[in-house]
């Protein structure tokens, strides 16, 4: 039976699997939207494109399938590109579709014509440009393909609508993606699991770098069983985090720029660093001429372009991560001096407690740090958070403790603002079950909150939390640090965010007093439907600790002691 | 230092843009990059030249390889190997000029391909510094215009069988064109 490649590219992605799609029509793709109501897949009406690629990207996240986005051609797939970008350096599986002019047109600057394969090119997996209904099947499957395997990532389909409008029979068996063996192929100077092994057994003062690519891998429970096996403390990097329970007595919570003091220290005093699933970025290794200068080093990554990028290590070993964590552990040991290292680190701790805010006299101020301590403690820590990127994302990060791995969605790599919101549809849509909360800051929520929409036209229970402090807040922290306090550009004014949630028919809060943070979470928590809190917080608060971009590891920025002096006044 | 590198790739539309644009986006400059027809139908391959160290030299070699029309590489800096350039070089001489300039072609081994009243192109293949060398002792005689292919390499023996690089099973879907057809291009 002969089918148009518009009812092909929906027959692809049902045969992958695909439930759920997030998107914006346009001429350019129109004969894919009018062939999609013969499918039964959920389509999700986005209110921009770019957050239809964090939708997917948040479903990613959240699911472990492939996210799926689609465009029309020119500005429809141009807003795709900072979502894309986004997946691309946080390594998440989506796949793009879109809409381009007919095949004849391509290259005469026709209406809506971009070139959008060549656009994205470097900030996708890999893209295709398919011009007829033959190539719709085989593109669409190996774009699938593609976006999951190794180190997984965006893939863009770009069709042409003459394309979806031509006819062919399709062979199911033939378009079947014959990906290059080249690919996986193990070349000479591969690290050895031995060598491996023999460091580890060896190491007075080892260390596990736990990275994105644990969840990636699924090798949650094997870095435990790592980290049990040879008593060997764990530090987290930002997207590690839930890979390895924070409550875990070995996880010693998340290294790098606002890491946790001790953590940095650790590293800077371990003997071994075991990095798995990590890119040593230069967010969590600060200047590379003094970090880790006592460690040996082993890499495991599943991308072999990883190894020896930033930092030079000993055993470089590029391999799927389970694999190579389950082929090491049976020849793992405890050697008695690991107590007296679990003991340093435990004194390197130090005055931390002291410092921390949470520990700190009421001083009738909102912190933001106790808001999210605050919502960690009434939802038992068992909420899937999406964060966006700011101050409120580190304060997430120190303060929420999670248990449970993919239980934190947030952009790394690329540090998007705006993503939350639409990440967060993305997730709840993966996973309706779960109790989804948006942590905000008010910059990046005014930069998509336009799908507050979205949320309700699809009737998602979901909770956004702004984290309100009237500043591009890290802006203006590193201003306070190294720019003299000049707050060129952070200030920062916003509507009235509970009214603005009632005029899109959400439940809203606006909570000033710690006091009242417990009634508003609760209350949010019990509608189930959506509901959005205006925290409005202290604004010149700032995270600790910080190590400068660029400096030493160990250097770190500290929290002036004790806050309530500088802050009650 | 500079290392060479033999890259099969699928010959498809846009291939050539995707692995110089993988050399730009990583910051590799490319010294000398060739492409043309292997004796495998639908399989081209390139001889690129980047000058990097040998963690640089890794990291690209991995890189190449996520590369999905990217079928195999060869690092054959290392491996006993013939390279090869080619050059037409123009030389404006006349009178006695010409008959120096003919011996010179001569102790080179190069070619006269064409003589005109004004001038004679020279062909000449080896290696660059051959090449090279020959330039310098013509330059003299007024060099008007001259193209060279870059390097194209290969490793000695029997060793390039390392992996066979089995021709495309299916016609693939087209790749994004942006680069043109590799199997003509050069940059
Ligand atoms: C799209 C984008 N533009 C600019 C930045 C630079 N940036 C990083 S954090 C930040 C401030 C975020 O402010 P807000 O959303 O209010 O969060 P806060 O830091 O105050 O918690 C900015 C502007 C960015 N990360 N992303
Ligand atoms: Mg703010």
């Amino acid at each position: 039976m002969k089918r148009t490649g518009a009812q092909i590219l929906w027959e692809s992605l049902v045969r992958e699997g695909v439930t759920d799609v997030f998107g914006y029509p346009g001429g350019a793709i129109l004969p894919a939207y009018d062939a999609m109501l013969g499918y039964p897949i959920r389509h999700v009406l986005v209110r921009h494109e770019q957050g239809a690629t964090h939708m997917a990207d948040g479903y990613a996240r959240a699911s472990g399938k492939v996210g799926v986005a689609i465009a029309t051609s020119g500005p429809g797939a141009t807003n795709m590109v900072t979502g894309i970008a986004t997946a691309m350096m946080d390594s998440s599986p989506i796949v793009c579709i879109t809409g381009q002019v007919g095949s004849k047109l391509i290259g005469s600057d026709a209406f809506q014509e971009t070139d959008i394969t060549g656009i994205t090119l470097p900030i996708t997996k890999h893209n295709y440009l398919v011009t007829s209904a033959e190539d719709v099947a085989p593109a669409v499957l190996e774009a699938f393909a593609v976006a999951r395997s190794g180190r997984p990532g965006p893939v863009l389909v770009d069709i042409t609508k003459d394309a979806q409008q031509a006819s062919c029979e399709v062979d199911w068996d033939a378009a079947r993606p014959n990906l290059s063996e080249a690919l996986d192929e193990a070349l000479p100077g591969d690290g050895d699991a031995r060598d491996a092994i023999a460091l580890i057994n060896a190491a007075e003062r080892p260390l596990i770098l736990a990275g994105h690519g644990v969840m990636l891998s699924g090798a949650e429970r094997e870095i435990v069983a790592l980290a049990e096996r040879g008593q060997i403390p764990i530090a987290v990097t930002l997207l590690g985090i839930g890979g390895v329970a924070a409550a875990h007595p070995l996880n010693l919570g998340m290294m790098g720029m606002h890491g946790e003091a001790w953590v940095n220290h650790a590293i800077q005093e371990a003997d071994l660093l075991i990095a798995l699933g990590m890119r040593f970025d230069d967010r969590v290794t600060g200047n590379l001429t003094t970090y880790a200068r006592e460690a040996r080093k082993i890499h495991v990554d599943i991308d072999r372009a990883e190894l020896n990028k930033n930092v030079r290590v000993d055993v470089a070993i590029a391999k799927d991560l389970r694999s190579a964590v389950d082929e090491w552990l049976p020849h793992v040991v405890a050697p008695g001096t690991r107590a007296a290292w679990l003991a340093r680190i435990d004194s390197l701790k130090g005055d931390s407690a002291v410092r921390d805010i949470q520990n700190l006299p009421d001083d009738g101020h909102l912190y933001a740090a106790h808001v999210i301590n605050d919502l960690w403690r009434l939802t038992h820590g068992e909420a899937l958070v999406v964060t966006d990127v700011g101050q409120h994302q580190m304060w997430e990060a120190q303060y929420y403790k999670h248990n449970r791995s993919r239980s934190l969605i947030t952009s790394g790599g690329l540090g998007t603002m705006g993503f939350a919101l639409p990440a967060a549809i993305g997730a709840k849509i993966a996973c309706p079950e779960s109790e989804v909360w948006v942590v905000v800051g008010d910059g990046g929520f005014q930069m998509t909150m336009a799908e507050l929409a979205t949320v309700v036209q699809e009737k998602l229970d979901i909770n956004v939390a702004i984290i309100n402090n009237g500043y591009l807040g890290m802006v203006r922290q590193w201003q306070e640090f190294f720019y003299d306090k000049r707050y060129a550009a952070t200030p920062i004014s916003g509507p009235n965010f509970a009214k603005l949630a009632e005029a899109f028919g959400i439940a809203a809060a606006t909570v000033t007093r710690r006091a009242d943070v417990n009634d508003a979470v609760e209350a949010a928590r019990r509608l189930k439907r959506a509901a959005l809190i205006d925290f409005q917080v202290e604004q010149e608060d700032s995270v600790y600790p910080m190590v400068p971009a660029g400096a030493d590891l160990h250097k770190m920025i500290r929290r002036p002691s004790p806050i309530v002096e500088t802050a009650a006044d | 230092m500079l290392h060479t590198f033999a890259v099969y790739v699928d010959n498809k539309p846009g291939v050539l843009n995707r692995v110089s644009s993988l050399f730009r986006r990583r910051a590799f400059n490319i010294e000398s990059l060739t492409v043309g027809h292997t004796e495998t139908p639908g399989v081209s391959r390139m001889t690129v030249v980047v000058d990097t160290d040998e963690y640089g030299a890794r990291r690209l070699e991995a890189h190449l390889y996520k590369l999905v029309p990217c079928r195999r590489v060869d690092n054959i800096t290392a491996a006993a190997s013939i390279a090869r350039d080619l050059a037409l070089i123009k030389v404006a001489a006349t009178g006695e000029a010409r008959t120096h300039v003919m011996q010179l072609v001569d102790v080179y081994r190069a070619r006269i391909v064409d003589v005109s009243p004004e001038s004679l192109v020279i062909e000449t293949t080896g290696t660059e510094d051959k090449i090279d060398s020959l330039l310098e002792v013509l330059r003299p005689y007024g060099v008007v215009e001259m193209v060279r292919t870059g390097r194209v390499a290969m490793a000695r023996g029997a060793s390039s069988a390392r992996r066979s690089v089995a021709p495309p099973s299916r016609p693939a879907p087209v790749a994004a064109e942006s680069g043109g057809d590799v199997s003509h291009g050069s940059v």
